[in-house]
């Protein structure tokens, strides 16, 4: 017997759930009992349509261009990934297996939209037009640099894409993304949006709660876009939560949400395209879960053999590589818009720009001393020193003036 | 002995004597902690008490203080100090206060322990040494030890004492070995806090630290002795709360000149309180010249090492403060 018995006006509706149904049975939510969330995809492993009948928006030339971005990140990564081996840079963190997902949601992003990254996102970063030397500035801590030399390696900041500062302390540019998007609902409405990147690891934080539920009370415009690869440093997410995914926490906030296939470049940039008229059009906060695998090591720092294994990730590396997945469509007869010697001019050419970006910030000089104290309060426009800072300024110039011969003072910008 | 090990062995002798000690934090157990701290303690006392959390530090140490209020006696990692951040209410509000606000019957034995301060080009937000911060607040006690017989002395005083303690440790130092007294091997070895250790006695001039800035500071009183035959004193404080001033008191009063090395920032930081106290102490008629302070620079720590560099004491700045306390032509 199922009795449901709608609430009429005559009685009164609890507050807390106005549309709950009374039912006389002792039933719980057994989560085990609920389906499992599907995860909506385009294009499989094998270069194959799941559905011919699919209506793309993406234009092949748009196919060609991103898929030419995916391979600049990986190129990139492994570069970095070397030099940092090399001892020719403290710090760095590649993409690698994740190219699609950062890659495919950037594009899709236009131009008063604000970036919230986590630093697994560089490619992202490129899709909205920053450019490998610009990368390679912040990574070599250069006078160059947007950051001016401050931040640690991956740790981007660049005005001209709205992209704000990475921040190592996990899971606070949710809030933040939160706060933005709220911020330009009162300031553009219906023209922008934030998107938020976090991994599924630090959807563990606080901050996720937070962020979420004031995003769905307030009406925010922005994208929640989960990158869940498996992994956050040694913990699998099997030990990160035990709910599904945390795709299945969006409904609960009264969050639309959608679990893609983050290795299938058109099933993210279909998906992050669709949500972000959501988030602009209707004001509403998306939740977006884009499944994939970290085939790299966590960082330069990790050595991720300690805690699964090399089998493991090689099954990855072999069988479904979100590169080589749009490979295989782009160049499927019937496709047809790329081909093998495209591949190897292509790959061949931004091996040596990405290597003379690399030498470029190598050699560009280091940012000015006095830059040390700047920007520490917006005192004035930013123009004046706090008196405790012009004092340590002074004393460091009175030091350096003293030991000149001591320090390389030339290494760094007048 | 390294001061890995160290900390090591002393959470292993303390978890062997004691079943209501474990430890919880974020890849504690698997990894072996970020830092291999904890290594090989899941193998020797399982997943009952050597326990991985998701990444939630406001969860987990609110779990280990529910823990520490409920009678057991955790003890916590931080990745790094600078994430305890996220829990800083948990640690403040919670832990440090209950005690006193349960009107003396609600007990809170429980450990806050992880590196502290900086490492090397890691950035303005895993840079930041906490000693001042939890140093102000009544209800907690903080360490900050220099050489592993003080890892292994003082961290098995803080499992052991019943409040909430503060380890403040120091990645840089980890890797680095000193000699282990024939005691400080012992199962038995505690240091009680508020005890400051004489690293190296001198007549001319006191110099007081912490944590590394000890070695930097042990190293500057070399450069002094070779280079103008001052003998400075070096004394390595190894609590902050409580702090030995009695031991800085006695100290300056045979030097007359005195020097606080640390790498917090300046403002409201450890030299300052030593300041203060000093002022207010007998030793301030002793003074034969103003105290002079070393500190972090007060800027948000630099990542690029060029500019990291210049942030924080070195041996040379230091020898520089001396000769300014101690009236010498530059
Ligand atoms: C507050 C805080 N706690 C811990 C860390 C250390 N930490 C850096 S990255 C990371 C793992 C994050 O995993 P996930 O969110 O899944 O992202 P992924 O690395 O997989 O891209 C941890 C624990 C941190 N940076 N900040
Ligand atoms: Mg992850």
């Amino acid at each position: 017997m199922n009795v449901l018995i709608r609430l009429t006006k005559s009685t009164l509706a609890y507050p807390g759930a106005e549309k709950s149904l009374i039912t006389p049975q002792l039933v719980f939510n057994d989560p085990t009992t609920l389906p499992v969330i599907s995860t909506f995809r385009i294009l499989s492993p094998t270069g194959a349509l799941v559905d011919n009948n699919h209506s793309l928006t993406i234009t092949s030339e748009k196919i060609v261009d991103l898929y030419k971005h995916m391979v600049t990140l990986h190129t990139l990564d492994t570069i970095m990934y070397d030099a940092q081996r090399q001892g020719r840079l403290s710090f760095y963190m590649t993409s690698s297996g994740e190219e699609a997902v950062s890659v495919a949601s950037g594009a899709i992003l236009e131009k008063h939209d604000q970036i919230f990254a986590q630093y697994r996102e560089q490619g992202a970063f490129l899709a909205r037009g920053l450019s490998v030397q610009d990368i390679m500035n912040q990574l070599y801590a250069n006078s160059n640099d947007h950051g001016k030399g401050r931040n640690m390696p991956i740790h981007h900041v660049n005005k001209a894409i709205n992209l704000h500062p990475i921040s190592s302390p996990l899971a606070t540019q949710i809030p933040h993304a939160v706060g933005a998007a709220y911020a330009l609902k009162l300031t553009k409405p219906n023209q922008a949006c934030s998107i938020c990147y976090v991994g599924e690891g630090a959807c563990s934080e606080g901050d996720f709660h937070a962020g979420l539920n004031i995003a769905a009370t307030r009406e925010c415009p922005v994208i929640f876009f989960v990158r869940n690869n498996g992994y956050a440093i040694s913990t699998a997410s099997k030990e990160q939560y035990k709910g599904d995914g945390i795709a299945s926490r969006g409904p609960g906030y009264g969050i639309v949400t959608i679990r893609i296939d983050g290795n299938d470049l058109l099933a993210v940039y279909e998906a992050t395209k669709a949500a972000r008229d959501l988030a602009v059009k209707e004001n509403r906060p998306v939740l977006i879960e884009a499944m994939t695998y970290r085939r790299s090591h966590h960082s330069t720092s990790d050595d991720s053999f300690a805690y699964r294994s090399k089998h493991e990730v090689d099954a990855w590396k072999r069988h479904d590589n979100p590169i080589s997945r749009i490979r295989k469509y782009m160049q499927r007869p019937d496709i047809n818009i790329w081909s093998d010697e495209l591949e190897e001019k292509f790959r061949k050419a931004t091996k040596k720009d990405i290597l003379k970006c690399l030498q470029i910030a190598e050699r560009t000089k280091k940012p000015p001393l006095s830059e040390i104290f700047t920007d520490v309060y917006f005192d004035n426009g930013g123009k004046e020193l706090q008196p405790h800072l012009k004092e340590q300024k002074e004393e460091l110039d009175e030091i350096l003036a003293q030991y000149r011969s001591w320090y390389h003072l030339e290494d760094y910008k007048a | 002995m390294s001061v890995r090990d160290a900390l090591n062995t002393a959470l292993a002798e303390e978890m062997d004597k004691d079943d209501d000690v474990f430890i919880m934090g974020e890849e504690v157990a698997q990894y072996n902690g970020a830092y291999k701290v904890t290594r090989g303690l899941l193998d020797r006392f399982g997943e009952r008490r050597v326990i991985d959390t998701p990444i939630t530090e406001m969860g987990f140490t609110g779990i280990c203080v529910g823990a520490a209020l409920a009678g057991l006696k955790p003890v916590c990692e931080f990745m790094t100090f600078n994430f305890a951040m996220q829990s800083i209410d948990q640690i403040i509000n919670s832990g440090a206060k209950t005690y006193y606000m349960s009107g003396g019957t609600q007990v809170c034995n429980v450990t806050f322990r992880g590196p502290n301060g900086a490492a090397a080009g890691v950035g303005a937000q895993h840079s930041q040494d906490y000693s001042a911060w939890y140093g102000s607040i009544p209800g907690l006690k903080v360490v900050s030890p220099y050489s592993s017989e003080d890892c292994k002395g003082l961290l098995k005083a803080a499992i052991r004492d019943p409040n909430v303690t503060i380890f403040l440790e120091n990645e840089m130092l980890y890797n680095e070995t000193f000699p282990m007294s024939e005691e400080a091997m012992s199962t038995d070895f505690v240091i009680p806090f508020g005890q400051a250790k004489i690293e190296r006695p001198g007549s001319d001039i006191t110099i007081v630290a912490h944590s590394r800035n000890v070695e930097f500071s042990l190293k500057a009183a070399e450069i002094l002795k070779e280079k103008y035959n001052v003998e400075a004193e070096v004394i390595n404080l190894r609590t902050i709360k409580p702090l030995d001033v009695p031991s800085i008191v006695k100290s300056v009063k045979k030097t007359n000149r005195l020097v606080s090395v640390e790498s917090g920032f300046p403002a409201f930081g450890v030299g300052s309180e030593i300041c203060a106290q000093i002022m207010e102490s007998e030793a301030f008629d002793a003074l034969d010249a103003p105290v002079e302070r070393v500190t972090g620079a007060e800027v948000p720590t630099p990542y690029a090492k060029e500019l990291e560099d210049f942030a924080f004491p070195t041996p040379e700045i230091i020898v520089r403060a001396c000769k300014k306390a101690l009236y010498m032509e530059e």
